[in-house]
């Protein structure tokens, strides 16, 4: 008779290597079946998934492109510098040789241009290369913010507007569809599935349908605002206008993603006891009580989930911005994955599309763990 | 006039809200009745109706001519192919993987399995937009053996399309949280009557898996069918084209508004349609899709 463990020495080295330290050696047969079987799926994972995502974190910092004769060589930070540098810089309006302010013709101040100090102005070279993102007046002076990448810049804080508004308007606007939905009434499950078509139709489809009805001369929209208003309405480009492209493709992913979160939210409600409402339906309370007491402590998880899943799902902002808009009008609606298809698929520059994928996984990333926090277990 | 009854009130209530449903209802039916409507009408009825409420009626001169006119100008059967294609080989292939990889977790004991199990559940949090730069970079450097023997890249093939989509971290864990919840007797049984390991996968448990494999082959039937970002950078030719980047291509043609229209409603009508037939199972699998975290 000889012992498990010296069994198990005496095995192969397969053996000794797939089956776990405490299971009996006739099981072996179970380790080798069990990894046999998740191997190809394990493979498929490994190359699609986890390679390119440590990929994307060596090849931001290198000078790597799709296609070119030389090897890749480090770069450092050089391709996250490139995409991030951000240098506010105040001008000083120019004075006379009395140290009088010269005004120019329609008596305002002149500054001195900005080109001067930020090309090869050896005295400035911290400045070198980068242009003006935005600028305001503080006093006398003006204040600007110069970038080295003002289309990425302005990407990154386009996405970030983008999920910081339509998180909460995604979010509360399925909340009010659950609540509605959320009674035993006769067809209510016809409802809830209108609701929730649009959240089968491609995002593809939905944003060229919606480029008609956005559309400035004979757009649908235009034409219900007309109207309702008696024709007092001025017809919008929409998707032409710098101040209401990015809203108008808010709201179209709202309509086309609203039904998912009703959903979600409708399996949250149903996590409330019913007995719940009857006991604060005894002490008098109202309807607005009974949700504000009842319903929505029961949903706080729930609603973290919602919000966490928008704002997620809001960052990857790519097919709304390449069907619709391809970034414009003057750039209010580029998004960080459309730069990132636009660099590394675009101009074949994997290094800096992967950068910016690296910058928006710790978005991401900073997002889920938020998430974490807020829903830990409280003890 | 008296105060209403209690009844009477009631009563109100619930009709004020089957109003305020019905009025929702429009804000999301209107543009696919819009869709389908203008697929019908010829391009200058088309424009002059979108000023006034017919354009949500189906009068005037009704015809299937903008389909007619779509399916010449572009090869939108072939672009139909593909997706279906690709979609059917996906859809059949990340069943099988997935459930495979997921009985294996759910039921065999083998070493390092907990720590892949979470480096799984891990992966949730990376987004396809994250990976798909560098994975990229991978497609164009895999080899693959051809009618010509052994070719490095995958770019512009049907396997490109395919291959990286047959397994997913989310469909198999949705198969090792249906499997775990499973009775343990029934491998138990099955192996004390001789069965082997692959038998009891095959002949016990696929058989009973049937909500699951409703909800995972949903879930990949709906991202490989409306798949655009990763065919727009990997497949350059027309014959190889799925269904929604050859809707973008067609767009850029500056087609007229009606076959566009006629197109938008060749992808979504069967979709709409399948949706329908089987409403409770998608409202499910998407659902849970959400609640992944």
């Amino acid at each position: 008779m000889i012992s498990a463990a010296t069994a198990r020495r005496n095995a192969p080295l397969w053996v000794r290597l797939l089956l776990p330290k405490d299971a009996p050696l006739y099981q072996r047969n179970d380790a080798v079946m069990g990894w046999l079987m998740a191997f190809p799926a394990l493979l498929v994972l490994t190359v699609f998934l986890v390679i390119p995502f440590l990929m994307a974190f060596v090849i931001s910092f290198t000078n790597q492109r799709l296609i070119s004769p030389n090897p890749a060589e480090w770069v450092g930070l050089r391709n996250f510098e490139r995409l991030l540098t951000i240098r506010p810089f105040t001008l000083e309006p120019e004075r006379d040789e009395s140290g009088a302010f010269v005004y120019d013709d329609d008596g305002s101040l002149s500054y001195p241009r900005l080109r001067n100090f930020t090309r090869n102005n050896p005295d400035y070279p911290d400045l070198d290369g980068l242009r003006e993102f935005t600028s305001w007046q503080a006093g006398e002076n003006r204040t600007v913010i110069l970038a080295a990448d003002v289309v990425f810049l302005r990407a990154l804080i386009n996405t970030l507007i983008f999920a910081a508004v339509i998180a909460p308007l995604q979010g509360g606007l399925a909340l009010l569809l659950a609540l509605l939905l959320n009674q035993a009434l006769p067809f209510i499950n016809v409802f809830r599935s209108i609701y929730f078509a649009p959240v089968v139709v491609s995002m593809v489809v939905v944003a060229l349908l919606w480029r008609f009805i956005y559309d400035g001369n004979n757009g649908l929209l235009n034409t219900i605002l007309g109207m309702i208003t008696f024709g007092s309405f001025q017809p919008v480009d929409w998707l032409g206008n710098p101040y209401t492209a990015m809203p108008a493709m808010i709201a179209m992913s709202a309509w086309q993603a609203v039904g998912f979160h009703m959903v979600i939210w409708l399996a949250g409600l149903q996590t409330i006891p019913v007995s719940l409402y009857e006991a604060a339906g005894l002490d008098g309370a109202g309807a607005w009580q009974k949700f504000r007491y009842v319903t929505w402590p029961g949903l706080r998880n729930t609603a973290v989930l919602v919000l966490i899943v928008i704002t997620i799902q809001a960052m990857g902002l790519f097919i709304q911005v390449d069907v619709m808009t391809r970034g414009g009008p003057l750039d209010t609606t580029q998004s960080v994955v459309y730069q990132a298809v636009q660099r590394g698929y675009g101009k074949q520059d994997m290094a800096e599309g992967a950068a910016i994928s690296v910058i928006l996984f710790v978005i991401v990333f900073t997002i889920a763990m938020v998430q974490r926090y807020l829903t830990r277990e409280r003890n | 006039m008296k105060t209403m009854s209690l009844e009477t009130r009631q009563n109100l209530i619930i009709g004020l809200r089957y109003a305020l449903l019905i009025l929702i209802s429009a804000i999301f039916i209107f543009p696919i009745v819009f869709m389908v409507v203008s697929s019908l009408k010829p391009d200058i009825q088309l424009l002059r109706d979108s000023g006034s409420l017919r354009a949500f009626l189906p009068v005037g001169d009704i015809s299937l001519n903008n389909y007619a006119d779509a399916f010449e100008r572009v090869p939108m059967v072939q672009f139909a192919f593909n997706s279906i294609f690709t979609t059917a080989v996906s859809v059949g292939a990340s069943l099988w993987l997935n459930s495979m990889a997921a009985f294996s977790f759910a039921f065999l004991k083998w070493r390092g399995k907990a720590i892949v199990l979470s480096l799984i559940i891990a992966t949730f949090i990376v987004p396809f937009e994250v990976v798909a730069i560098p994975m990229l970079l991978i497609a164009n450097n895999l080899p693959w053996i051809g009618p010509n023997g052994i070719e490095i890249g995958w770019l512009n093939s049907y396997h490109v399309q395919i291959i990286p989509f047959i397994a997913d971290s989310l469909g198999i864990f949705l198969f090792y949280q249906y499997f775990r919840d499973l009775p343990d007797e029934l491998v138990e049984a099955a192996r004390i009557d001789g069965a082997s390991i692959f038998q009891i996968y095959a002949r016990i448990i696929m058989p009973i898996a049937g909500p699951i494999l409703a909800t995972v082959a949903i879930l990949k039937f709906l991202t490989m069918w409306n798949a655009y970002l990763w065919p727009l950078m990997t497949i350059r030719s027309e014959e190889l084209r799925p269904i929604m980047v050859g809707l973008q291509y067609f767009f850029q043609l500056n087609t007229a508004w009606g076959e566009i229209m006629a197109y938008l409603s060749v992808v979504t009508i069967p979709v709409l349609i399948f949706y329908l037939a089987l409403q409770r199972a998608f409202i499910e699998s998407i659902a849970t899709s959400g609640i992944k975290g």
